[in-house]
């Protein structure tokens, strides 16, 4: 179909145009070359980089990071989440307080746990699954909050016990609001992960600390390599959710 | 919306007559004290028989006479201040630059096409993956807070604003050319009102964004500000100073969230009547 091969070029105009901007901008050395540096350096030191291993070994270590915080994070988050929709007492004893703490911003905790854990892996992993236990505590919580009395008053009707209960009817009924906040965690979980690096832990190995290593050696390229590939994980990680979300999902139909 | 999560309006549950409901707020209030009194306590307890050092476990009391102090002696204020500033300024040129942008591709398709791919490559680095390069480009400065702080408020609010534009229904708009709207009319009359919602969303997630972000920054690289009281806090081992200015940020956030919840039920007040 050719308007759609139109529509796919018109796309690329701009990064183009930026490329070229930069290509000329830096070959006619209108700017502080040091700072920035020609596109043609940002590729090879990405070859460089890339292929001596220092990048991909940062990046296994965040993702290792990533991952158990976000397991951790979204297990308790759903624990949590469950327990406060299914319980009137517990969504009245706790739910305040959870609803007040959620507004403290992220990255204020990190300087806390960092006093408390070190700076160590300990209180990264941690800051990750706090980031990743908010929003799935919060959507799981609605998700639970949205089975209706009539649902709940057929599976009695079929004998449920309380496991059953949970297991086939609240759990599934509240799942696509569940994996929205599993979703929006994992978005989070990889924010989080490389600001506990960029703000924690200059010696350990991770992609945020090879960007934050970057600057302090005014390396420009490594910094945008490492934007980049920061970058591309989110964009990945966000496109692996969509699809297990639509697969996991599937039996729902359409959601439109 | 599946047919399995619609919530059915509340059939079943008994209605209570209004001094009752009056009698379950106040419930309600009393039973969301025990939690954290509980919390309170063990803290206490913890800090009096020095489980911990108190360096790294300062009392309450001292935390919270160390918030007076700070209140007091300007400290507190004054730090205050200059974040919100940054935050409004930034959330202000982010969100005005993203509702533009989320307009312009909204409603040209022509403009979408070519700005859209684009859009979504800088949205796709998480605002703090952009400091160390902006910071090597415009310095640690003023500067480099309030652009960083409008980036994560652009993303959400020009990303929901064009997505709020798009998903106006066809429907609407065929009844609008029926009514012989002109191109103004359908706009502001159809399309905007419709969009508003999901607009409205977008600002709101943006402004939670930008108080991430004004945190994030103040943090890493700073010299005033909230994030600088904490980050200067810790590196005294005064956890009292981290502890009240962790409070500060979370009434702050929790303040700005509920002023905008309000401002939407005054401004959405129309959509309750549809159901």
């Amino acid at each position: 179909m050719k308007s759609i091969r139109e529509t796919d070029l018109r796309g690329f105009v701009l990064p183009v145009a930026f490329l070229v901007l930069w290509y000329v901008v830096t070959a006619l050395q209108l700017v502080n070359t040091k700072l920035i540096v020609p596109p043609g350096a940002v590729l090879d030191s990405a070859w460089k980089v890339v292929t001596s291993g220092q990048l991909l070994g940062g990046l296994q270590a965040s993702l290792t990071r990533d991952i158990a915080g976000f397991a951790a994070g979204s297990a308790a988050g759903i624990l949590l989440g469950l327990l406060l929709g299914i319980s009137r007492w517990a969504e009245r004893l706790i739910g305040p307080t959870f609803h007040t703490l959620k507004q403290i911003s992220l990255f204020a905790w990190l300087p806390l746990l960092s006093t408390w854990l070190g700076t160590g892996e300990a209180a990264k992993i941690l800051f990750v699954a706090l980031s990743a236990f908010y929003p799935v505590a919060l959507s799981t919580f609605e998700g639970v909050r949205g089975v209706t009395r009539a649902q709940v008053e057929v599976a009695r009707v079929l004998g449920f016990n309380r496991w059953q209960l949970v297991s086939r009817l609240i759990l599934p009924a509240a799942s696509p609001q569940i994996a929205t906040g599993l979703h929006l965690a994992l978005l989070y979980a990889w924010l989080a992960t490389i600001g506990a690096e960029y703000l924690l832990g200059s010696s350990a190995q991770g992609i945020g600390n090879v960007v934050i290593r970057g600057k302090a050696t005014f390396h420009v390229e490594l910094i945008i390599v490492g934007m980049l590939l920061i970058g591309l994980v989110g964009m990945v990680l966000n496109r692996l959710a969509s699809l297990v979300e639509s697969r996991v999902l599937h039996w729902r139909g359409p959601v439109h | 919306m599946s047919s399995l999560t619609i919530a059915l309006p509340s059939i079943g549950e008994k209605q209570p007559a209004r001094l009752l409901r009056w009698n379950d707020g106040l419930t309600r209030f009393a039973l969301s004290w025990p939690f954290p009194l509980a919390v309170l306590l063990i803290w206490y307890v913890a800090a009096e028989y020095e489980w911990l050092p108190p360096q790294i476990l300062p009392p309450p009391s001292m935390v919270a006479s160390t918030f007076i102090d700070l209140v007091r002696t300007g400290e507190l204020p004054e730090n205050l201040w200059i974040s919100m500033w940054r935050v409004l300024a930034g959330f202000a040129a982010g969100g005005l630059g993203g509702l533009a942008l989320g307009v312009l591709m909204g409603l040209s398709p022509t403009a979408k096409d070519y700005l859209y791919p684009t859009f979504r490559l800088i949205a796709q680095v998480p605002s703090i993956g952009w400091l160390p390069l902006l910071m090597m480009l415009v310095g640690i400065g003023e500067a480099l807070k309030i652009i960083l702080i409008s980036k994560a408020a652009f993303v959400p609010i020009a990303l929901n604003t064009y997505k709020g534009l798009q998903g106006v229904s066809t429907r609407f708009i065929e009844v609008a050319r029926v009514y012989r709207f002109t191109r103004w009319q359908l706009l502001s009359k159809v399309v905007f009102p419709a969009a508003l919602p999901q607009v409205w969303n977008g600002i709101r997630y943006g402004l939670t964004h930008a108080w991430l972000a004004l945190v994030a920054v103040e943090l890493l690289a700073s010299s005033e500000g909230l994030g600088f009281m904490i980050v200067y806090g810790r590196q005294l081992y005064q956890l009292d100073v981290v502890l009240a200015a962790v409070v500060v940020v979370g009434a702050i956030g929790f303040a700005l969230d509920k002023i905008l919840a309000l401002i939407e039920q005054r401004l959405l007040r129309w959509r309750t009547d549809g159901f």
